[in-house]
């Protein structure tokens, strides 16, 4: 509990020390289409191209993350199975 | 630390804030147009490191109060993995200050404060390797330690603000700070850093278990 409010806390900090000096955001810069965003590439759906390949890119790094971690499990049962033979 | 479900948690919530940060509607805004969906990958880079190295220096500090050589290893690994995302942080900003600010590094306090800390930590590692006996160099480092986090966050977060920065949130520049009142923004932001620090806690982890089995076969 202690450890979830110290947290908490620092998350806290972190909003105030970030948010400084700002301009809001408001509902109009969500419709303002004089700003050149990459709506094409949005309507003709070639985004979920570029979403497709980053979520392959980084399941891939997981994976390889996980069989790193299986690996090391596996070595520190040998090395400490044969500490506690010895 | 061999409990596995917040590694799926980890996994869970990037994955939604990758996706998040590609497809969801974004503020049409001058200058940065489309390339504010950076704010979920490069500003949560720093924020993740922050959090590792507060946490590296809270463990440096325990370890001088116990001596317990455990406390030591977690603090130097975390530390190790707050500098990777401060690498990373430091390039993709230099990657987006090159779109949105001209040059890819215009020794803009905000850069050369981040560059400063940078090395301050490389210098963390080079003084640690130099100390041979394992009491003597968890004591050195975890004092070292304190101070450059207390070292840290004046050049992060107070210089820059003195001076003129292009960085938003900085000196006289208001720039965007989205992440202070837009809620569209904030729904992928706080999950996307809560995802890549878990992310970073579970690399900590690797090797600060990869390193045990080292030490344990020295002994």
């Amino acid at each position: 509990m202690k450890k979830v409010l110290t947290l908490l806390a620092l998350f806290f900090c972190l909003n105030m020390v970030s948010g400084q000096d700002k301009i809001e955001i408001t509902a109009d810069d969500y419709e303002n289409t004089t700003v050149e965003m990459a709506d094409t590439m949005r309507s003709n759906g070639k985004i979920y191209v570029v979403v497709a390949v980053v979520m392959v890119v980084f399941v891939g790094l997981i994976v390889y993350m996980i069989q790193t971690e299986r690996k090391i499990t596996r070595i520190e049962k040998e090395v400490f199975k044969e500490k506690d033979n010895s | 630390m061999k409990k596995t479900w917040w590694k799926i948690l980890a996994v869970a919530i990037l994955i939604y804030a990758i996706l998040g940060a590609l497809l969801f509607d974004a503020p049409r805004l001058n200058i940065l147009n489309e390339t504010i969906r950076n704010l979920h990958f490069h500003v949560t880079m720093w924020f993740g490191m922050i959090i590792l190295l507060t946490a590296s220096m809270v463990l440096a500090i325990r370890y001088l109060r116990t001596g317990n050589q455990k406390f030591d290893l977690y603090s130097v690994e975390l530390a190790n993995v707050g500098v990777l995302f401060s690498i990373l942080g430091l390039v993709t900003g230099a990657v987006w200050a090159n779109y949105a600010w001209g040059e890819p590094w215009s020794g803009d306090p905000k850069q050369n404060g981040a560059a400063v800390c940078l090395l301050i930590y490389l210098a963390y590692f080079v003084l640690r390797n130099s100390i041979n006996d394992e009491q003597q160099r968890g004591r050195i480092g975890g004092i070292y330690n304190i101070f450059a986090f207390a070292a840290l966050i004046p050049l992060l977060f107070i210089l820059p603000r003195m001076t003129d920065s292009l960085h938003p949130g900085n000196g006289g520049n208001p720039g965007f700070n989205a992440y202070d009142m837009d809620s569209r923004l904030r729904i992928v932001f706080y999950p996307a850093v809560i995802g890549w620090t878990l992310l970073g806690l579970w690399m900590a982890s690797l090797r600060i278990r990869m390193r045990k089995v080292q030490k344990q076969l020295e002994d």
